[in-house]
């Protein structure tokens, strides 16, 4: 009964490995709890009444299929065909919702009482805290304090959604601090919590269930992608943090081994200085339960990521995108936070949309992918986000480049 | 046997609990860690557990990670504990367990560590988010090095893990008394001392218990069943609330005293 589970390739379910990265690097006192929800997983994956039931949240409620756009303004602009798969359309305007309504589902088969999850933009939180008030669940969600300032609505729409937000003020004050929080809160009452991750990280089956709810972004493109232009995209682009819509984007695509699978982390202010691009410039280590790549000191100390994107803002990435990286099967790259702004304002100003600030680097990944793969080729961008919860962030960040730019006399 | 086992041996033949002190390395700084383990070996302390600091403790609360972070304010890195050890060789024989997280154990280099730990005079190992499916990349060269280790189980530890645990087990086994994080309090101290007592009884081997353990009367609750108490965050939190070295010392003296009682069994 368990064949409907395909493996993504690579994975040992054992060890719960992509190639050598991934496992289970946690406490003892939660290891139990994951091998409880690893078989509570693979069992409604299995049930056909469960995948009904989420197939049918996922067309009424979170509102899919989304579309696949073709964007005519930005190909122009781009020299290539752009396509692009609206998920900011998905209700609560994000991927996440993908995610945390298949959670909160299964959560609930497993009768936990309790809900708690860690978020760095808010858009996780957001739409965990949906999901919850979907199921009547209470939902607590921690977010790094200096997240909690710069993603202020998302903080409001949680709240207003019947979620507990607990600032987080240790450490980096973002998203890696808050996941560990959650896990100390995990840890302290696993017999009736459900930690319902958001990102394709954290320790054995989080990167497979995640990757699998997700996975829905890439096999819708791919058939819509077949039904419209009658052949596949020559590449996908999808901006990395954790990593959770790339892996969503990338999943249908990675048996098509002509369709390239390009990542976009976060360069920040440049990789020689302040970044978020552990597959780019980081070291392989383990955080937060797996082994992947990492942003780490010369004495494996975490160091700190930056990125003007909240959602980005992470040291980590999921144990497939290194696996992806080492054998060959993605490419990744980085972009900056300038390049990002820039990205920011062309969409809005070319297609009448405002990115999330997460997915406006891979937008701004557009010119460097051209330029690597060739003019008029067909490319599947994975539109992760809507951009409003950064309107505060965005308009701070041109305002200190307008009072830094020198004076035209 | 290494000489872990051999404090559980000899506390065992003295009819109390050996009492394992937690500290962590490089809070307020490494010189003075060298001062506070040999204060606490004099005091009483059967076993040092010298905690690695780590940026991102999980498993650990408030005290043990400001105490973390404080340590690497103040430059501690894995080399600096394994100078602390070298240094209280000088002086005392008191067997050391580092204890720590496992990413600056990967980043120093398993096999390397092994060997450098057995030239400072480490006798064993304890890594919190290394469970035993993980951990064989350190525990061979710690093994071939001739050191010891020690797993943990929790409340929620399945029969197949308890038993997995007692067949790695060098020096003993660590119980966490609840589920939950260092420095938590627990009202099920007493159960969890029974606990252990069973389980020592199935693996043969000392089992400890830890975590919410705080002061003389947590740990005569517990030493009355279980081979082994560990005291942590209680001991963090008398070195950050003293007011200079001088006074760290005084209070790990007098904490350590009052738990080395409490761990005799009458």
């Amino acid at each position: 009964m368990r064949a409907t589970l395909d493996l993504p390739p690579d994975f040992d379910p054992i060890g719960g490995r992509f190639g050598r990265f991934g496992g289970r690097f946690v406490a003892e006192t939660l290891i139990p709890a994951l091998d409880e929800l690893t078989g509570a997983f693979f069992e409604a994956w299995a049930d056909r009444d469960f995948r009904g039931e989420l197939d049918g949240l996922l067309l009424e409620y979170v509102g899919r299929e989304t579309p696949l756009y073709l964007a005519r303004r930005l190909s122009e602009a781009t020299k290539a065909t752009v396509w692009l798969k609206r998920e900011d359309l998905a209700h609560t305007g994000a991927h996440k919702v993908n995610n945390t309504v298949g959670q909160v589902l299964l959560a609930k088969r497993m009768g936990k009482k309790r809900i708690i999850a860690e978020t760095g933009a808010g858009q996780h939180g957001v739409a965990t805290a949906t999901a919850c008030a979907l199921f009547g669940l209470p939902c607590e969600v921690f977010m790094g304090a200096e997240d909690v300032r710069r993603q202020a609505p998302n903080v409001r729409r949680m709240e207003l959604l019947g979620a507990k937000v607990h600032a987080v003020t240790s450490g980096s004050r973002t998203l890696k601090d808050a996941m560990n929080e959650a896990l100390r809160d995990w840890v302290t009452n696993v017999a009736d919590t459900y930690y319902c991750v958001g990102s394709a990280a954290g320790p054995h089956p989080y990167p497979l269930i995640v990757r699998e709810l997700q996975a829905v972004i890439g096999r819708e493109a791919r058939a819509q992608m077949l039904q419209r232009a009658g052949h596949l995209p020559n590449v996908v682009v999808a901006c990395v943090g954790g990593g959770s819509n790339a892996i969503g984007a990338f999943a249908a695509f990675i048996p098509d081994r002509d369709v390239k699978l390009v990542g976009v982390e976060a360069a920040g202010e440049g990789l020689h200085g302040k970044h978020a691009a552990p597959l780019t410039a980081g070291r392989v280590g383990v955080l937060h339960g797996a082994k992947s790549y990492l942003l780490q000191t010369d004495d494996g100390q975490i160091a700190e990521a930056h990125s003007l994107s909240a959602g980005l803002d992470y040291p980590g990435v999921g144990p497939e995108h290194s696996h992806l990286k080492e054998s060959g099967r993605a490419e990744y790259l980085a972009v900056t936070d300038d390049e990002a702004l820039d990205a920011f304002q062309r969409l809005a100003s070319l297609e009448g949309i405002l990115p999330a600030l997460e997915t406006s680097h891979a937008i701004a990944a557009l010119p460097r992918v051209v330029e690597r793969f060739g003019e008029g080729i067909d490319i599947v961008v994975s539109l992760s986000g809507r951009g409003d919860k950064d309107l505060e962030t965005v308009q701070a960040a041109l305002d200190a480049r307008a009072a830094s730019a020198p004076e035209v006399s | 046997m290494g000489r872990i086992a051999d404090a559980f041996a000899k506390a065992r033949e003295e009819n109390r609990a050996a009492l394992v002190i937690y500290l962590c390395a490089g809070d307020p700084d490494l010189d003075a860690t060298v001062e506070l383990t040999l204060a606490a070996a004099m005091a009483g302390a059967d076993v040092i557990e010298l905690g690695v600091p780590f940026s991102d403790p999980t498993a650990d609360g408030p005290a043990i990670q400001q105490a973390s972070e404080r340590a690497l304010a103040g430059g501690a890195t894995l080399e600096g504990v394994l100078g602390v050890v070298r240094r209280v060789r000088e002086e005392s024989e008191i067997p050391i367990l580092l204890f720590g997280y496992y990413n600056p154990i990967l980043a120093y280099g398993e096999a390397r560590l092994a060997s450098a730990a057995a030239d400072a005079g480490v006798d064993g190992f304890l890594v919190v988010d290394l469970p035993p499916e993980e951990a064989a990349p350190l525990l061979e060269p710690a093994f071939a090095a001739g050191r010891e280790y020690v797993p943990l189980l929790a409340p929620t530890s399945t029969p197949d893990r308890v038993a997995r645990a007692g067949e790695l087990a060098r020096g003993f086994v660590y119980y966490v008394s609840m589920t939950g994080i260092t420095g938590a309090a627990t009202s099920a101290l007493g159960e969890a001392a029974e606990r252990a007592a069973v389980l020592e009884a199935e693996l043969g081997q000392p089992v400890a218990v830890g975590f919410g353990i705080a002061s003389a009367d947590d740990a005569r609750l517990v030493a009355s069943h279980a081979s082994g108490v560990v005291v942590g965050s209680a001991v963090v939190r008398a070195i950050a609330g003293a007011t200079d070295r001088a006074d760290a010392v005084r209070a790990v003296d007098a904490l350590v005293r009052s738990l080395a009682a409490a761990c005799r069994r009458a």
